[in-house]
């Protein structure tokens, strides 16, 4: 009796990972996609936040599931998520990206369900040389040992320059069909996608995790240092993807929205943190992070009233609604843009 | 069949899909769940996401400041 193969594909929504479940998709090997929500994706999500957005407002890798014809499961990995990001074993790249920890982290967690679904092996659409932290070849064993997938991860876009994994060995697949990328040029990846008929696909010019993002970076390291601890929760890193951050004084932060989704999303806090917005003039939901003194508070509702239509008035009127649910109303000057200093703005 | 309700208000995508997912893996072939999201991304990627699964979908569109998308389950997630 012939076995079908199954194997597990790590689908970011990119090209990478949509050729390679492709490739082993094209020999006859039933894959199914996972798809890790860390908390940090790009993918899908501050796109949803804005009012307006070039973007196509779609998950792209639900997009890559449906055009290849597999299923998808989207994985909450957030909370176990925080031990790669606050202590990553290998160091950061250049900004608080723990991309080799990450990868390692992911293949782990394929792997775990390759087993629990008794599944054969796992793909992912690593190329050789593409990234300087985790795609290189002294990382790629790294990633197959931490990771307990050892050669049961099949990376097919560079195949050829690797040793024969599990799944080539045991001829689950023709290692004739698979390729030998290797560095950052794309022709080879585009070229794939022509011969396949694939012809829509998302390649995210600043990667799919805001880790890798030198002001998503910023304002994180900022949260770390003022809260002198580095943790932190789901909350706290949604909010940095949104609004203008400013902290004008060591105990407070402003997150003041730029247009009326992200006031609605910002809305969803306001049990949270003190939130003032303009009553006289239209203008941004802003939350308070950090001590609402009365200082703080009126400093705040000066640099609301700046962000606002009410900036060139000589006064403005705005609520202030604390965390406790207590509201008053202050009427205030908007701060000139000459004492919005720019470091401020993280 | 049985008939479910879950709240994925303020969720960004995916996490509506995400609760979805965990509530279907849950349920019985024929059970509906009706999904309240806020994030407009959810018209989009549940419906995607019943596609990739071979759900049914019974409804999505926008009901005041909500999005309600109604789904159907068939056959089970895996």
């Amino acid at each position: 009796m012939e076995v079908y193969r199954k194997a597990v594909a790590l689908v970011s929504g990119g090209l990478d990972s949509m050729l390679a479940a492709k490739i082993v998709q094209n020999q006859g090997v039933h894959v199914e996609g996972l798809n890790f929500f860390t908390g940090f994706c790009v993918e899908g999500h501050t796109h949803a936040i804005r009012t307006s957005t070039d973007r196509p407002n779609r998950n792209n890798a639900l997009w890559v599931a449906e055009q290849l014809g597999i299923k998808l499961h989207i994985i909450d990995v957030i909370d176990e998520y925080k031990k790669v990001v606050i202590n990553p074993k290998h160091g950061y790249g250049a900004h608080l990206n723990p991309c080799l920890d990450c990868k390692s982290f992911m293949v782990g967690k394929a792997r775990e369900w390759m087993e629990h679904h008794e599944f054969d092996f796992i793909i992912t659409g690593e190329v050789l040389g593409q990234r300087p932290k985790s795609q290189r070849r002294e990382t790629f064993p790294v990633v197959a040992r931490e990771s307990g997938a050892y050669d049961r991860l099949l990376r097919p876009l560079s195949a050829k320059l690797q040793a024969p994994s599990l799944p080539e060995r045991e001829g689950w697949i023709d290692r004739d069909a698979l390729f030998g990328f290797n560095g950052r040029s794309r022709k080879p990846q585009i070229a794939l996608a022509q011969r396949f008929g694939l012809n829509d696909y998302s390649q995210p010019a600043g990667g799919c995790c805001f880790l890798t993002d030198a002001s998503y970076s910023g304002k994180l390291r900022d949260l770390w240092e003022y809260r002198g601890t580095k943790q932190y929760d789901f909350d706290d890193i949604m909010l940095l993807k949104v609004g203008r951050h400013l902290r004008p004084r060591p105990n407070m932060k402003l997150i003041i929205a730029r247009d009326a989704g992200e006031s609605q999303f910002l809305r969803g806090y306001r049990r949270r943190f003190t939130h003032l917005f303009s009553v006289s003039h239209s203008g941004p939901l802003v939350l308070l992070d950090g001590v609402d003194c009365d200082d703080n508070t009126r400093l705040a509702a000066r640099l609301t009233a700046r962000f606002g239509q009410g900036r060139d008035a000589a006064s403005v009127r705005l609520d202030v609604v604390y965390s406790d649910g207590e509201q008053r109303q202050l009427n205030v000057r908007p701060l000139p843009a000459e004492q919005v200093l720019k470091d401020w703005y993280l | 069949m049985s008939q479910h309700r879950l709240d994925a208000r303020y969720l960004l995508c995916p996490l509506p899909v995400i609760r979805t997912q965990q509530m279907v893996d849950e349920l019985a072939h024929g059970d509906i769940v009706e999904v309240i999201c806020t994030d407009p991304g959810a018209l989009n990627d549940i419906p995607a996401w019943c596609r990739v699964h071979g759900h049914e979908l019974l409804s999505a569109g926008s009901s005041g400041e909500d999005i309600v998308v109604t789904v159907k389950v068939v056959g089970t997630t895996r």
